[in-house]
């Protein structure tokens, strides 16, 4: 009897899983099917779902307005750039806090961390201005800079919880053995730390490839993002259903790609700190 | 060869004293314990002779070379933790080898002295595991391969036992006392356990408070501890401490008995008093006996000696254990 009473709990379990699992990636089917839809059934009421004329059109029409190609290699760069030079960055400055803490080091960590609650559009002007003297609006450089600043908190506390966990004990181990600096950092830290450097990694490039504010405010053409890119497709013309469906499908291709084989440390990523 | 000599070795954090000035002489492959309660100094003593903690004033000097200012990595010595600090990501084999490969042996010779480390320790089956595959007792034997294989100046042991239950224990005491006679190599073990340091010294260095309070031989410190702290630390059950009139006839300030040379009998000579708790061990029975005027001594006797709790009894003390101390609680002799 008891057995049966888990049974159908477990069936029941699944079905609402998967049923929030669906709810949560509507959205995400939604644009996908209507970036095959002409731009009339995008918003025919009542909407059609599966059962409507299938076309490609939309994404030859979005690659030939605007070079689809550029815009991603734009992402690749402003996302990548700007989280290597932020893990370069942190990677020193977190394992210092970890391992050679100062009675400052919880203070430092959260300012930090404040900076993070400011909202963005509060320095939209100053910075504004720095990028436009500096020469650095519309630059893949400037961009880079910005949101690997934006993002530097962030990456130093993930690695900073991360450098925690691993026990002292063991670099000093090494210490023991014979190990200098370098190879402890080589042969004991780097291997132990793979799998938080590799969630930090990528949940990074996620923020930075979907960061907004910053690459909008100020891009245009020249080192303008996926996200430029899309709302491109927003304009004063009218909205275009499909044809800015096609465009952010295209846009999220490479981040949903990239999620996909990395669910596991994207999952310990998100949930830092909060399981041990 | 390894020699260590600790010369008002200090260390404090501001204005707390860790450890007050410690002087000691370690001879070259003599097992030598550090024994004290939790918080006394021990496990950072052994850590600032390691080289992982800094010293703040004194000397420590091996095979007569200051070391004070050397890296760990340079003091020739090799340690092994409570926690074993393994490296999880390696291999038995990797982890024995790990100082063969920094110290830029050859490989061949690397794979020959693990492999010798891994049969005296009964781990050659093992050698491809990883740590997390093994059992606590062979967790352990890792960390001590890992420790021999450097052929060091002296081992280091940070209460290398305690996470072992208590069979266990009993039998790595055995093999690493075995182990150390075998090498000749000196060793320091850091415990808090009267009992492991009793069995396994040629030396126990006492601490309490940051300060050695004495150091010697176990039976040197049995039946002559220099002062109160000594003689109740060292011996189990612990040697009854008596004060008052009883400590003044015999000229001190506390007299202490060790249960053990205290004779039970039942015909109420000596101090007469009451039975309050017998614990019986089999070949042994302590008496917790309620004496007026005196306390609550304990006393040893065989275990056939049939006595109950409420039974009357009669305490004769051994004149010639008895030991005396004055009013800074050191003995008087």
């Amino acid at each position: 009897m008891a057995q049966r009473v888990t049974t159908s709990r477990k069936i029941i379990n699944t079905l609402a899983a998967w049923l929030v699992g669906f709810i949560i990636f509507f959205p995400i089917l939604w644009m996908v099917l209507a970036s095959f839809k002409t731009e009339l059934e995008a918003f025919a009421m009542p909407p059609s779902f599966l059962f409507f004329d299938w076309t490609t059109e939309n994404y030859s029409i979005v690659q030939e307005r605007s070079d689809y190609l550029h815009h991603a290699m734009n992402s690749v760069i402003i996302a990548g750039g700007s989280t290597l030079i932020a893990m370069l960055i942190a990677i020193p400055a977190a394992w210092s806090m970890a391992f050679a803490p100062s009675h400052r080091t919880k203070d430092i960590l959260l300012w930090m961390l404040s900076t993070k609650m400011m909202p963005s559009v509060g320095v939209l002007v100053p910075i504004y201005l720095i990028f436009r003297d500096f020469g650095l609006l519309d630059s893949r450089a400037g961009l880079v800079f910005i949101l690997c600043l934006g993002n530097l908190p962030i990456v130093v506390w993930m690695l900073f919880t991360y450098f925690k966990e691993i026990p002292k004990d063991i670099l000093e181990a090494a210490r023991m053995d014979g190990a200098t600096t370098l190879k402890e950092l080589v042969y004991v830290l780097t291997p132990m730390a793979i799998p938080g450097l590799a969630s930090t990694l990528l949940l990074n490039v996620i923020l930075a490839w979907n960061e907004a504010f910053w690459t909008l405010n100020l891009t245009t053409s020249e080192a303008a993002p996926l996200t430029t890119f899309i709302a491109s497709y927003s304009s004063p013309e009218g909205l275009f259903w499909a044809k800015l469906s096609a465009a952010s499908t295209l846009a999220i291709a490479p981040i949903l790609v990239l999620g996909w084989f990395s669910q596991k440390q994207l999952v310990r990523g998100l949930t830092f700190g909060a399981v041990k | 060869m390894g020699s260590i000599t600790l010369k008002g070795v200090r260390k404090s954090f501001g204005a707390h004293d860790i450890i007050k000035g410690a002087d000691l002489e370690i001879k070259d492959g003599s097992f030598v314990v550090f024994v004290g309660p939790s918080g006394c100094g021990k496990t950072t003593l052994l850590r600032m002779i390691a080289g992982l903690e800094d010293v703040s004033g004194g000397a420590i000097m091996i095979d007569g070379a200051n070391v004070v200012d050397v890296p760990p990595a340079k003091r020739g010595l090799s340690m092994v933790f409570q926690s074993y600090a393994l490296y999880p990501h390696m291999s038995v084999r990797g982890n024995i080898a790990f100082g063969l490969k920094m110290a830029g042996l050859p490989k061949a010779e690397i794979d020959k002295k693990v492999e010798d480390a891994a049969a005296i320790l009964n781990l050659t089956n093992y050698l491809e595991r990883k740590p997390r595959e093994l059992s606590g007792g062979q967790r352990q034997r890792v960390a001590i391969g890992r420790a021999i294989v450097r052929e060091p100046k002296a081992f280091l042991f940070d209460e290398p036992l305690s996470n072992l239950d208590a069979a266990l224990r009993v039998q790595m005491r055995l093999e690493l006392t075995r182990l150390q006679r075998q090498l000749g190599t000196t060793a320091i073990y850091v415990t808090h356990d009267q009992v492991e340091a009793m069995t396994m010294a040629d030396q126990i260095v006492v601490l309490s408070a940051g300060k050695i309070e004495q150091s010697g031989s176990p039976l040197d410190l049995y039946e002559r501890p220099d002062n109160l702290f000594v003689a109740g630390f060292i011996g189990s059950p612990k040697m009854n401490f008596i004060t008052g009139r009883l400590a003044e006839e015999k000229g001190a300030k506390t007299i202490g008995i060790r249960p053990e040379h205290l004779g039970v009998n039942k015909q109420s000579q000596g101090w007469v008093g009451k039975v309050a708790v017998a614990e019986h061990l089999g070949a042994d029975t302590f008496l917790y006996v309620d004496v007026p005027e005196i306390g609550t001594p304990t006393a040893r006797c065989s275990g056939e000696m049939a006595v109950k709790v409420g039974d009357s009894v009669g305490l004769v003390p051994d004149e010639t254990r008895l030991h005396r101390f004055d009013g800074d609680g050191k003995a008087i002799r």
